[in-house]
């Protein structure tokens, strides 16, 4: 039995969706058919009008235990956000 | 629900100064109510527990397909044939949602696949019992789905982020499942003579089968108190088979129809509806393999993968033949 079809990972794009959402994976033997089952797998309710599939090994991601020195060094500048400037009410709005 | 009796792999739940800090970290996590996510640290009992979980709620869904499948050509009009059809495709979609999930904790598609043709992976007893008149569509629909909806609901809120994120996707799709069942019981229930006889007759077989969905009482298990803990489990057993006896009792009395249980009973004090437990000898031979229909469902799964073969192969030496003349053209 040892001929498995490669994953796929599928990505859909909603009507009104600003961009492509990751929604599951699944397994076919080329891209061609990737997007042919994805389309009956993930769309039969009108999730989308655009998919996307790339297969799952191409996708690098980051280690979860990196979480702390990648992710931490935004916690500190809360200046980043606009909330963090008090502006006059006189001023308007900006 | 669909996965009855799970083993944890584990002794049952650690105490805090029995666990490693690993084991600690982990379920302080679990308990924050944060998802557990594939490329984390997690201990080998949860992945275990998880394999077998959710192995045996995709086989589920998959032999979910058949009893209706048997139905299919036989729907008495056009629409309710195209609507058992989109339900049992939907079946089949939950299966693969399931089993992508499953993958993410390293088992592969090719093991997950020999488990479900060999026997080896377990499913849910229900699938075992056969479908014989066009109102056991009906009440799988109302009685079935309804059990599993019961499970899947709190089970949207599992610490396993891939198993919690299919288990949205599958409950917003299978409230249409329940719907469409109690839409035929109603017209078989409000039809002739005959027609009731068999919504009655449908109800009568399906009850106690429905009621096994949820398995026996979990309330002394050790395996059942480490799902809990892990949050792999939210609800017993005990407790999700009363709240569906207590949301079904009165859609049978608005249809009119009796439920095949005399005991059956509103206790006032308790504020819920006191009700026979179903033969649990008649549970476990079944799980055995004893079932009415074991054999057929088997069957049936080895023939469609042998029938298919001619065509996986046929897919992957074209994919194979298409990759080589881009590379060719290279």
């Amino acid at each position: 039995m040892k001929n498995e079809w490669p994953l796929w990972e599928v990505f859909i794009r909603g009507q009104h969706g600003m961009s492509h959402r990751h929604v599951g994976s699944l397994h076919a033997p080329d891209a061609e058919m990737a997007i042919k089952n994805a389309r009956d797998v993930y769309t039969r309710r009108n999730e989308g009008v655009s998919i996307w599939v790339v297969e799952a090994k191409h996708i690098a991601a980051s280690s979860p235990s990196d979480k702390g020195p990648l992710y931490e060094p935004s916690e500190s500048k809360v200046y980043r956000h606009p909330t963090f400037f008090d502006i006059p009410e006189e001023v308007g709005a900006m | 629900m669909y996965a009855q009796m799970i083993k944890s792999a584990g002794t049952g739940v650690k105490s805090p100064e029995e666990m490693t800090p690993e084991e600690r970290r982990f379920q302080a996590h679990v308990d924050a109510n944060e998802k557990v996510e594939p490329k984390d640290w997690m201990p080998d009992d949860y992945r275990a527990t998880l394999i077998r979980q959710i192995g045996q709620h995709a086989q589920s869904e998959i032999d979910g397909q058949l009893p209706e499948g048997n139905w299919i050509t036989r729907a008495p009009t056009l629409e309710r044939k195209a609507i058992l059809l989109a339900k049992v495709q939907d079946e089949a979609g939950h299966g693969l949602y399931l089993y992508c999930a499953a993958e993410t904790l390293g088992i592969s598609r090719d093991e997950l696949t020999e488990d479900l043709l060999s026997g080896k992976m377990k499913y849910s007893s229900i699938f075992n019992y056969p479908t014989l008149n066009w109102a056991d569509i009906g009440a799988v629909g109302w009685l079935v789905d309804g059990a599993a909806i019961m499970n899947q609901v709190p089970l949207q809120r599992t610490s396993y982020g891939p198993y919690s994120r299919a288990m949205i996707r599958i409950c917003k799709e299978e409230s249409f499942h329940q719907r469409q069942g109690y839409d035929i019981m109603m017209k078989m229930a409000q039809g002739t003579e005959a027609q009731k006889r068999m919504a009655q007759d449908a109800l009568n077989r399906l009850w106690f089968p429905s009621l096994m969905m949820f398995g026996p009482s979990d309330k002394e298990s050790v395996h059942s108190a480490q799902s809990m803990a892990w949050k792999i489990k939210i609800n017993t057993n005990d407790e999700l088979r009363q709240k569906f006896v207590d949301q079904t009792v009165p859609q049978a009395e608005y249809l009119g129809l009796t439920v095949p249980d005399e005991t059956l009973k509103w206790n006032e004090e308790r504020g819920h509806y006191d009700f026979a437990e179903p033969d649990w000898k008649e549970f476990f031979d079944v799980l055995k393999g004893n079932g009415p229909c074991n054999t057929d469902r088997l069957t049936a799964r080895q023939e469609a993968w042998k029938e298919g073969k001619w065509v996986r192969d046929a897919m992957m030496a074209h994919a194979r033949k298409k990759a080589a003349a881009k590379v060719a053209a290279e």
